[in-house]
């Protein structure tokens, strides 16, 4: 998939998390998103770069505008060297939480995103990739 | 650290968050709201998110821990001026954001927050006086 441009931004604290929505609230506008999907797809990056941040102990968020063919779209892949999920298809659920949070992360985040990609490896970290298509 | 203000008028605390709020900002604001409920004896709280782009399941739980927390309290909490695309949004997640009033603008909110807080006064006035 041809890459248009690309970005990453260290996730290592909270403050980073909100610098990763900012940023993928400007790419999702340069691209053309319409408000809703713009929304949509910084409150997943709000959701996944908090995972990263407090269950991974922290990571990357690469950004990447993609340009496929006449679709263009948004790829922002979340990475750490946490401990992982052992359990995915259980992390996937809604409700399901390990912390303190809603449980509503993972699930909630694959719901306002056309794919959803998650690789976790136990003692080696997480990787989570979602597209939203203009 | 940086804070967001709360503001009293009257029986009334207003809040305006205006910046992108990191968790710990968030959670601040939880505390300084329920402390100030608890010194001035407010009744009503009215929280202004219209500056805000999303509302992700981390300020959504604080939003409904604030209306539970200041409901023990005895203070009525109604969230006004949600963007349209945020309220979509937070639909898909799947938050229900429970427990919290939420009304169309300040306008809306503070006649909420007032037929409410009327009704309580009256009430309270049959009981006797208030201290």
């Amino acid at each position: 998939m041809p890459v248009q441009k690309t970005e990453t931004l260290p996730i290592r604290s909270e403050q980073d998390v909100v610098s990763v929505r900012q940023a993928v609230k400007t790419w999702a506008a340069q691209l053309g998103f319409s408000l809703v999907d713009q929304t949509k797809i910084v409150t997943a990056a709000s959701e996944l770069g908090r995972n990263t941040f407090i269950y991974g102990g922290g990571g990357n968020a690469k950004l990447e505008m993609l340009n496929e063919g006449i679709r263009r779209g948004l790829r922002v892949t979340f990475e750490d060297q946490g401990p992982g999920i052992p359990d995915i298809e259980q992390a996937l659920q809604d409700g399901y939480t390990s912390g303190k949070g809603m449980g509503l992360g993972l699930s909630g985040s694959k719901r306002l995103v056309n794919e959803f990609k998650i690789v976790s490896r136990v003692g080696e970290g997480t990787t989570v990739t979602i597209i939203r298509w203009k | 650290m940086e804070r967001i203000p709360i503001l009293r008028m009257g029986d009334i605390l207003l809040v305006t968050i205006q910046v992108d709020m990191h968790d710990r900002l968030a959670m601040a604001l939880q505390d300084g709201l329920t402390t100030k409920i608890a010194q001035t004896g407010a009744h009503g709280v009215l929280i202004d998110i219209s500056a805000l782009d999303i509302v992700d399941s981390f300020i959504g739980r604080v939003l409904s821990n604030i209306s539970l927390m200041a409901s023990v309290l005895d203070a009525t909490t109604v969230v006004v001026g949600m963007q349209p695309a945020v309220a979509i949004t937070l639909v898909e997640l799947g938050l229900s954001l429970q427990g919290v009033k939420t009304a169309l603008n300040v306008e809306r909110g503070m006649q909420m927050l007032r037929a409410v807080i009327g009704t309580a006064s009256e009430e309270g006035e049959d009981a006797g006086p208030e201290d």
